[in-house]
């Protein structure tokens, strides 16, 4: 090391001379992330939401929006008041987010239990991952017909149809992540000499639960979209038959409300599952978190 | 730092090698790389690995690892049970805490107290519980080695450890492995492609060139003294020579010989 070193650290030490060195910044100012988007702050998503509420109603106020078309965001309000007063909001409300609850439940634990027999062995890949890749040609709704025939349209279908919408993307994303662990971890699992249930529950589960959390994001949108879908189909209570039924009677307000309370679950249960994320993740540093 | 010191080679350097390599030949698909490699190593000795790039040493490292799946080939290897590798990356599991990743696979009640002691002796106490991820490259290197010497290994593979490190932080994780190698005396293979560190940490440089052990060097320097600087010079020159580098080409670096800082 050359002897000025010491000098040259002791200049850029001192306290600078605010006036006589503008470029040098004397308050702390944290240096901001060039690229990448930055920390978005948590509530931030609700701009978009809200300025379309803001758009509806001055829409609305204005008379630019038919009331026919679409009611007033106050005419909704009020109507879901009165569909609370009557109940009946809420007694649609619990079946259908039972029936979701089932269904993800059962798909849940489907895709999980397959996954793992066809991520961790080579012979459960050969007999279920084929099978599951079939299955995902075919459209859950093209099955309807047959899951019909044999459940009748009972209970019993809806959960079915809800289950297999679930079980698509928990299997593929759990795959996925059970067969990408790194070949360096497993390098590093056989050096450390890891028994092979070891390795399974230290190395492989913990390293795939991004990969199932993902999918079970998705499992949830799924579990949403197959519910209206069961609803439309022959309900006779629900979220969907409410909507149906307002359908018959040309009242807009209450197929409002109802896509109102489909949106919000599916927010709420987004939200939920992404929470779990984070807890279940902490040992992760992420873009834009 | 402490003085750059290398200890006289142990007196264990008489009993039986704990590894022995005999015509060991590795080759990839259509590409041989090593080609009659002999090699023993005794215990408590530490053997720095140089080469060319290329010219196979991590290939012998993996194979004494036993982490050579995917080559051919035959030869004769005796590696003891116990043996721990440090990777060129920590290779820390980013879901585990330090603690954690130190004592992985370990079991029994003083697993944990083991683990404990490991990070006090890499001088990272008080760091048991955070993330990978919240730890600068030599420190997350650090808890790599505290997972090796947890263990209490008879070998230590070492592949190019320190190559990701500044090189300030490396002269200080030189002086660790060095204690720490003294301390608990496992067999020692590094790999390295610094000449400077092969001499400051080794008792032995081995010199691997087209397939085969090209040179076999033992390093016998007095602890200090300007003996020890015209000893080291000379080694050094030799080392680059057999390298094929002509010593101005090579890279002035911070520990260019034994003075004492
Ligand atoms: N898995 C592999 N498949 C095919 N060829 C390989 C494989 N691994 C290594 N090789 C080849 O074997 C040769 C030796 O590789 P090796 O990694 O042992 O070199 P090295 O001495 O460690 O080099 P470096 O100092 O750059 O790390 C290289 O030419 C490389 O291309
Ligand atoms: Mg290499």
């Amino acid at each position: 090391m050359s002897a000025q070193s010491p000098t040259l650290f002791s200049a850029v030490l001192k306290r600078p001379d605010a006036a006589r060195r503008p470029w040098v910044a004397t308050k702390a100012v944290r240096a901001v992330r060039r690229l990448g988007v930055g920390k978005p702050d948590p509530l931030g998503w609700l701009l978009g939401p809200a300025l379309l509420l803001l758009v509806w109603t001055l829409g609305s106020m204005s008379g630019l929006i038919d009331a026919r078309i679409l009611p007033a965001p106050w005419a909704t309000v009020s109507t879901a008041a009165d569909l609370i007063h009557e109940g009946r909001l809420q007694a649609n409300l619990a079946i259908s987010a039972w029936r979701a609850a089932q269904g993800l439940a059962f798909g849940v634990v489907a895709g999980v239990l397959v996954a793992l027999a066809s991520g961790l062995s080579l012979w459960g890949g050969y007999v279920f991952d084929g099978l599951v890749q079939v299955k995902r040609a075919i459209p859950v709704l093209a099955l309807i017909p047959l899951i019909v025939l044999w459940f009748g349209i009972g209970e019993t279908m809806k959960v079915t149809v809800i289950a297999i919408s679930v079980f698509i993307p928990i299997y593929l994303n759990t795959h996925a992540a059970l067969r990408g662990i790194e070949t360096r971890y497993v390098e590093l699992a056989e050096t450390l000499g890891l028994s092979r249930w070891t390795f399974v529950r230290q190395v492989v589960l913990p390293g795939a639960l991004p990969g199932f959390l993902l999918g079970l994001r998705f499992a949830v949108m799924a579990a949403w979209l197959a519910l209206v879908v069961v609803e439309q189909l022959n309900a006779t209570s629900g979220i969907g038959y409410m909507i149906n039924l307002a359908r018959t009677y040309a009242q807009s307000d209450v197929i409002v409300v109802g896509l109102v309370v489909y949106a919000l679950l599916g927010l709420t249960s987004d939200l939920a599952v992404r929470q779990v994320e984070t807890r279940a993740l902490a040992w992760r540093r992420t873009f834009g978190r | 730092m402490n003085a750059p010191f290398t200890p006289p080679a142990p007196e264990s350097l008489a009993c039986e090698p704990v590894v022995r390599v005999r015509r060991l030949s590795r080759r990839f698909t259509l590409k041989g790389v090593l080609d009659g490699v002999d090699l023993e190593i005794r215990r408590g000795e530490f053997v720095a690995l140089l080469g060319r790039s290329g010219c196979g040493k991590s290939t012998l490292l993996r194979a004494l690892a036993r982490l050579d799946h995917e080559a051919e080939g035959d030869g004769e290897i005796v590696v003891p049970e116990r043996r721990s590798v440090v990777f060129q990356d920590a290779r820390l599991l980013p879901w585990k805490r330090v603690l954690d990743n130190v004592i992985l696979g370990l079991s029994g009640p003083d697993a944990e107290a083991r683990g404990v002691r490991a990070l006090l002796e890499v001088e990272l106490l008080g760091r048991e519980a955070s993330w990978p991820y919240e730890l600068s490259g030599g420190e997350q290197q650090r808890v790599a080695l505290a997972r090796s010497l947890v263990r209490e290994p008879e070998l230590l593979l070492a592949d190019e450890p320190f190559g990701a490190l500044d090189a300030l932080t490396r002269i200080r994780m030189h002086a660790l492995l060095k204690r720490l190698s003294e301390a608990h005396r496992p067999a020692v293979l590094l790999v390295t492609h610094d000449v400077d560190e092969a001499i400051e940490l080794a008792h032995r440089v081995v010199v691997l060139e087209q397939g085969r052990v090209a040179a076999d060097i033992a390093v016998e320097l007095p602890p200090d003294g300007p003996e020890r600087s015209v000893r080291f010079a000379a080694l050094r020159r030799q080392l680059l020579g057999r390298l094929g580098v002509a010593e101005r080409e090579a890279a002035p670096t911070l520990i260019s010989s034994g003075d004492p800082p």
